[in-house]
């Protein structure tokens, strides 16, 4: 005797937020009911393995059959076939959307839509995670890049928690930001959403322009242009001087490295400013991180800087820019500054 | 021009990519009515299409708005090629004939495709303007209602119940037609979609016609099946029940459904009946004769247990037909008034009800049931419509003259005839169509029920299995004794009064045997009812229908179900027809005798809403039968079950044998700890000594040694207790054995039962799932026995309702409700089991007062509520508490004494009146009943004022269901049962009735089989949901799957499935929003709102 076919279908579609977890988790329904075995759910309930077993391959079919749905929120909310509570739907499409942070850092700064089968598969080695879940967790990145769209279609709906989370990993995929090199592995998913957050607010057209969604994922290319006029900042001899001289000033004796960043300065001021005038170029954007961390981080950490000197150093660099008379982009200055100072602060850690 | 019908279609959404090149869709309409077609424009590259069309406009007649389906076709235009279909939706217009129900059509409605489901969703907007049309040559029937609810429904009251109503169309299959071989497989189905729901429309509209002939205005129990023949064609016919129905009062006022009739009753003093020529006048003359009311029935029923040949008589010679009422002598007069009488006239007394307003109900006999093995023959006429010409009939032989070795069988409390098919009686030159095999098989139940002394059959169904060109027609029913006032011009004030006077002391009369007790159709052990003690009750009584509401039972139900399979030999034509109808007659007799062990197995007496489904394959029949147990307090204990080895000198063996019957007596004694039946005890002599009986003995005996005589007689009485024997003789017995400790019982916090409410638990809370379950098994090939089937099949059964409960438990405590197994073998080696049931959460802490008696909530109820006590005379208290339970003497005598006392004097004149009296012996009844009322008038008209309003508020304070979250819009709740609980339905929509077909020839892509019926049968709930919303309403109550046919073929990735489905649009409201009052009980129960909306109706 063996069972042909099996199903269960309620009016309103059963959701079961173990299977479910376990489904996102990309368990193959043998591995599943394993687990469910572990947990002790037949003793609670006195089922039968059998009935584990068939329970689990019908949510799996359900989860299935939603799928195609979750890939467009909206669509979940306004289609007829599964009659689901509000509250669950809300459930499943938070649920499906949420990701591994694991993975995340390491597709952070790829084309989304390319995530090849080989890819997949050595993120999955590398970080554990099973490559169906790795599939799905690319998948919703992507559906969430094409469908920046969606969030509009759902207006009707707030979006889902983490959606912020998915703006810094499209923003970074749209401007393909290195976050791979070695020298970055430190860096955790969180730093890099904290600066995302930071650019998206300062950087794009959207910051300035208010017309535009404020999601737009593109920096602002005028601003990137303009940046090339900061360089003033360290070609300029007295103008690189003077600067220093007012940091030092302001800083003698409130710093713990003063004699350090006495003698550094000249440096760490032209691989900030560098980096700025680098911009321009989109091969460069993608080395913007990597440039921070080689002209900044690096430098200080290897001099030993605690966090707070860094932060008093960083406030009065900008600041005193304001003071220098034969400067004329002050606002420039404040935008690329006031960014990259937030970057840096969340970025200078071990 | 009767008709204009307006259609709209505003826009669509999440349309399918039908352009690849684009990834749009260049999206239109059609909009087709009967023959007139309209379109609307292009809407270019948008899968989110806006037409916004004007309204296009059909005229046409009220028929063929009562017969065509209006179909919507979404295509994507190409301007080189054929357009593309996208999809199609049929809107049954019906709803919209009839104007209590819905006014307008208007919503999203999912936009089909039978090879791919599921694909977008149209914005649509339908009106009709009906001009009225009083030629009474009408073929349309428009205005009649239909409900598939198979009680009277919630918002409305019975004015009359006129009787059975059927009718069938037939056609030939469009799947079989030769053009089939060149068309697509789409087209195909298409065809057939359209087709049957061109059918059930004409078909709708034929019943209708006969209602409003019988001057009713609505079909309740409304319920139409369609059987696919195959090339001998398609058939779709339906049953149901006519009525006149008022709408309760003001819909402003939902609360008056509960009490407005009870209002009602206080206005019309007791006497006056709206129809004088039909009751009032009658009874003078008749009273006397009142003393012969019994005795025809009883000679005529020992006459047809006696003469096995009397019971297939034709309509037209049948007793009790109108014509006889010609020679009535004193009744003449009665008779000829009431030519137009419901039962006696109608050529068939049936009810497809099986639940009744209160007093409706007098006497159940027991379950009626008859079968017929037919075959169908091949049409080779390609021409014919309408009329089945060429089929072969078979005389049917009763059973019991053709094999005298199991005269024996018989049950207490029920009543089987087991049909026989004699091949060489073949009758080819008389053809027959299905009408007429269907009027043998009714005339076959209508003749059991007679022999039972009853005059109707309740809880009445048909149904058909069908495996190449074997077909086996089934009816089941309760033979049943009814008030006959409901079924004339009788008002329902009437009858509501006659039930508080007769029935509301003694929830016990539905019990008592309609019979004659000493010339009893079968073996049967009678004692007195152990309510009244005044009248005979059988020790077990089965029934079709769902337990009346004010009937007293002790514990809780639970769900009983025989499972059984019969390996057959494959054979063609009549070979095959031949040996089915051999080995039916012991599957019968088998099925029932499970399920008289398995309820004695509970400790319970009697069974409610039995279905028995029998279903042929090609190499097996199965047989399965559910029905909700429950121990009725009016019946006697049950007695245990005894085991009585063959072998007696064999120690091992009987000490087996007595491991076995403790084993067994363990079992019933957990069964009751379990279902909470602890009856109180009765000391022998109130009950009185039982009658006069042959032996109080139930011999068991197994179908396959039936023959083998040295089976012995055990008398194995106990005192009063009959005990039931099982023998064990052969490893076989001894399985069955084995078999019948295996079911076990659902985890704790679960109950399931097959009627509508589960007997025992009265405190729903609001959260309801209705889902559907499907499984199919192989079985393997080799040596498969019967042993083996039966256990493959068990386990099925009993796998399935363990998934449900695991898949259920987030529920807990609740109880599976109208739990409706199907059993289908669409091959081989193939079973399929298909379950449709809802989960009913219910509240446990209040659980404990449910083994109150209703008569003692009553009370309480009266007493608690003291406001509504003060307005009334104190007797009320004092009258009826003694009433339980001991009967008041006074009208309990005197309905004993016209009851029972009788027939011992009549006896003797029981010959000469015997024919004249078959006539009238239903007349008889009703002229009895009416002097009991008059008798009893004037007390009775009090009381019933006094008893009615307190219900009637009592009942409207008790409506604070526990408030239930908002339900969202767009929510359609869907359930097979006729209420929802903690809601109170405010209008009936009309019926939807559906009928889908999905096929895949990628079925691996999809999923395979599962995935394949998982997706079609969410689609099907998708469509009805959205149909429902349509029609503005918020629920299906009633609804049923009658259908669902699948067909795989793996080899060829290809799969088939056709799915109908039905039930009753309503609008509900929660009680907690109507609810202004607050409660004054916290003993919050729908089960009593429910019943007591009943009351109302």
């Amino acid at each position: 005797m063996t069972s042909e076919l099996d199903i269960f279908v309620g009016n309103t579609t059963l959701i079961d937020e173990d299977v479910y977890r376990l489904w996102l988790d990309g368990y193959s329904v043998t591995d599943a009911v394993a687990l469910r075995v572990r947990s002790g759910i037949l003793e609670q309930t006195g089922a039968t393995a059998a009935v584990l077993q068939s329970d689990t391959m019908d949510h799996y079919r359900t989860f299935h059959m939603l799928e195609r749905l979750l890939h467009a929120p909206p669509k979940l909310l306004h289609q007829l076939i599964f009659q689901i509570p509000p509250s669950r739907q809300a459930l499943l499409i938070e649920r499906y959307y949420a990701f591994d942070e694991a993975f995340v850092r390491e597709v952070l700064g790829k084309k989304l839509s390319k995530g090849t089968k080989k890819d997949l598969d050595d993120i999955s080695t590398k970080t554990g995670i099973t490559l169906k879940s790795c599939r799905r967790q690319m998948e919703s990145c992507s559906v969430a890049q094409a469908g920046v769209q969606w969030r509009d279609l759902s207006s009707l709906q707030p979006p889902p928690p983490g959606f912020r989370d998915y703006a810094a990993i499209v923003f970074f995929a749209n401007n393909r930001f290195e976050t791979g090199k070695k020298k970055l592995q430190y860096l955790s998913f969180g730093d890099f959403a904290f600066c995302a957050e930071l650019m998206i607010q300062n950087w794009t057209l959207g910051a300035v322009d208010s017309q535009m969604d404020d999601m737009d994922m593109d920096l602002d290319k005028e601003f990137l242009q303009d940046l090339k006029e900061l360089k003033v900042l360290v070609a300029d001899k007295d103008l690189l001087d003077l600067h220093k001289s007012l940091v030092c000033t302001a800083l003698r004796g409130k710093l713990g490295v003063f004699s350090e960043m006495e003698a550094n300065f000249k440096n760490l001021s032209r691989g900030l400013v560098n980096v700025a005038a680098k911009l321009t170029h989109n091969k460069d954007v993608r080395d913007l991180f990597v440039d921070l961390v080689e002209k900044f981080v690096e430098p200080c950490r290897s001099d030993h800087w605690p966090l707070s000197d860094v932060r008093f150093f960083l406030n009065q660099y900008s600041a005193s820019v304001h003071s220098l008379d034969g400067f004329r982009h002050q606002a420039l200055w404040d935008r690329y500054m006031g960014t990259l100072r937030g970057c840096l602060l969340r970025l200078y850690h071990d | 021009m009767p008709g204009k019908l307006k259609v709209k279609i505003v826009a669509g959404r999440h349309l399918p990519v039908m352009d690849r090149a684009s990834d749009l869709t260049d999206a239109f309409v059609e909009v087709k009515f009967g023959n007139t077609t309209f379109k609307t424009d292009v809407y270019l590259k948008s899968l989110n299409p806006q037409w916004n069309s004007e309204w296009f406009k059909f005229e046409v007649d009220d028929e063929d708005l009562q017969d065509e389906p209006l179909q919507i076709t979404v295509l994507d235009h190409d301007t080189y090629s054929a357009n593309d279909a996208i999809g199609k939706v049929y809107i049954d217009i019906d709803p919209l004939l009839y104007s209590e129900a819905a006014t307008v059509i208007s919503g999203w409605f999912p936009i089909y495709d039978t090879i791919h489901g599921i694909r977008g969703e149209i914005n649509v907007v339908v009106k009709v303007d009906l001009f009225n049309d009083l030629n009474r040559f009408r073929q349309s029937s428009c205005g009649v209602k239909f409900f598939c609810t198979t009680s009277i429904p919630k918002c409305y009251r019975a004015v009359i119940i006129h009787g059975f109503v059927e009718e069938l169309v037939v056609n030939e299959d469009p799947e079989y037609q030769w053009i089939d071989r060149i068309r697509t497989p789409r087209a195909s189905n298409e065809a057939r979609q359209r087709l049957i729901s061109l059918m059930s429309g004409e078909l709708q509209r034929k019943i209708g016609l006969k209602v409003l002939e019988m001057r009713g205005n609505a079909v309740v129990g409304y319920l139409q099946c369609f059987d696919l023949e195959g090339e001998s064609g398609l058939v779709v016919r339906a049953i149901g029940t006519a009525c006149t129905l008022d709408k309760l009062s003001s819909p402003a006022a939902f609360l008056p459904a509960c009490n407005s009739p009870s209002k009602e009753m206080k206005e019309i003093p007791f006497n006056e009946d709206p129809n004088p020529n039909t009751h009032s006048s009658g009874p003078s003359t008749p009273l006397k004769n009142q003393t012969y009311s019994f005795s025809p029935s009883k000679s005529y029923s020992r006459q047809s247990s006696s003469s096995d040949t009397d019971l297939s008589l034709t309509p037209k010679t049948g007793m009790g037909s109108g014509s006889a009422g010609k020679e009535g002598g004193p009744f003449k007069a009665l008779l000829r008034q009431q030519t137009q009488s419901a039962l006696e006239q109608r050529e068939f007394p049936f009810f497809t009800l099986t639940a009744f307003p209160p007093g409706f109900l007098v006497h159940v006999g027991g379950v009626v049931s008859a079968r017929s093995v037919k075959l169908l023959d091949r049409i080779h006429n390609p021409a014919f419509v309408g009329i089945m010409g060429n089929t072969r009939s078979y005389k049917l032989l009763d059973w019991n003259s053709f094999n005298s070795g199991v005269q024996d069988v018989s049950f207490d409390g029920k009543f089987i005839f087991f049909k026989r098919l004699a091949v060489g009686m073949l009758l080819s030159d008389e053809p027959e169509t299905r009408d007429a095999w269907w009027a043998e098989i009714r005339q076959e139940i209508k003749s059991h029920a007679k022999a039972l002394g009853c005059h109707a059959v309740v809880g009445y169904s048909e149904s058909t299995s069908i495996c190449e060109e074997v077909c086996i027609l089934s009816a089941s029913g309760t033979a049943a004794v009814l008030n006959p006032r409901f079924l004339q011009d009788g008002t329902v004030e009437g009858c509501l009064e006659q039930r508080l006077e007769e029935n509301l002391p003694t929830r016990c009369g539905f019990c008592h045997i309609p019979y004659d007790e000493l010339n009893m159709p079968f073996p049967a052990h009678l004692t007195y009812c152990y309510n009244c003690r005044k009248q005979k009750v059988p020790d077990v009584l089965f029934t079709t229908i769902d337990l009346p509401t004010d009937a007293t039972v002790i514990g809780k139900g639970c769900l009983i179900q025989a499972r059984l399979c019969r390996l057959k030999k494959k054979a063609q034509a009549e070979a095959n027809a031949t040996a089915i109808s051999n080995l039916l007659p012991f599957m019968e007799y088998e099925v029932h005798t499970q399920l008289m062990n398995k309820l004695k197995l509970k400790g319970m007496n009697a069974l409610f809403g039995l279905r028995i489904q029998i279903t042929v394959g090609e190499n097996m029949l199965m047989g399965l039968a559910s029905a909700t147990g429950v121990y009725l307090a009016a019946l006697p204990t049950p007695g245990g079950i005894q085991i009585a080895g063959k072998t007696p000198n064999d120690g091992s063996y009987e000490q087996h044998i007595s491991h076995m019957q403790k084993k067994i007596n363990d079992t019933i004694a957990k069964n009751k700890e379990l279902y909470e039946i602890n009856p109180p005890e009765i000391s022998e002599e109130i009950i009185g000594s039982p009658i006069p009986e042959p032996r109080q003995r139930s011999r068991l005996l197994r179908s396959q040694s039936e023959s083998s005589d040295e089976v012995t007689e055990l008398d194995l009485s106990h005192g009063k207790k009959d005990a039931f024997v099982l023998e064990i003789d052969d490893t076989d017995a001894m399985e069955d054995v084995h078999s019948l400790l295996t079911d076990v019982p659902p985890p704790s916090g679960f109950y399931s039962c097959n009627t509508e409410i589960m007997p025992g638990i009265n405190n729903w809370t609001s959260e309801i799932q209705m889902f559907t379950s499907v499984r199919v098994i192989r079985l393997s090939s080799l040596n498969l026995t019967n042993q083996a089937l039966n256990k493959n099949f068990n386990d099925l059964c009993e796998n399935l309702l363990k998934s449900l409960y695991f898949k259920l438990r987030s529920m807990i405590p609740c109880c599976l409700c109208h739990v409706n197994f199907t059993v289908s073998l669409p091959e081989d080696e193939l079973i399929q089991v298909t379950v449709t049931a809802v989960a009913i959460t219910f509240d446990k802490n209040q659980a404990l007062q449910t083994t109150k008696t209703p008569v003692e909530k009553s009370l309480q109820r009266a007493s608690t509520d003291n406001e509504e006590l003060l307005q009334f005379p104190l007797e009320l208290c004092s009258d009826s508490l003694p009433s339980h339970p001991f009967p008041p003497a006074k009208e309990h005598l005197e309905s004993a004494s016209s009851n029972s006392g009788i027939p011992a004097a009549q006896r003797a004149t029981s010959v000469d009146y015997s024919s004249f009296a078959d006539r009238c012996s239903s007349w008889i009844e009703l002229i009895k009943l009416k002097a009991q009322t008059i008798r009893r008038g004037s007390i009775k008209t009090t009381m019933t004022v006094e008893k009615a309003s307190p219900v009637g508020d009592g009942n409207f304070r008790n409506r604070s269901a526990p408030p239930c979250a908002n339900s969202t819009v767009g929510v359609v709740k869907m359930t097979p049962l006729s209420f929802i609980p903690g809601a109170k339905i405010t209008k009936y929509l009309g019926i939807i009735n559906m009928f889908f077909i999905r096929e895949t020839t990628s079925l691996r892509e999809e999923g395979g089989v599962s995935g394949f019926l998982h997706a079609f049968i969410a689609e099907v709930f998708a469509m009805v949901r959205a149909h429902v919303a349509a029609l503005g309403g918020n629920a299906v109550v009633s609804y049923i799957m009658k259908q669902c046919v699948f067909m795989e073929n793996p080899n060829k990735n290809q799969a088939q499935c056709l799915i109908n489905v039905s039930g009753d649009a309503v609008v509900f409201v929660r009680e907690s929003d109507l609810e202004v009052v607050s409660s004054q009980q916290p003993t919050t129960n729908c089960q009593s709102s429910c019943t007591e909306g009943e009351v109302t109706t």
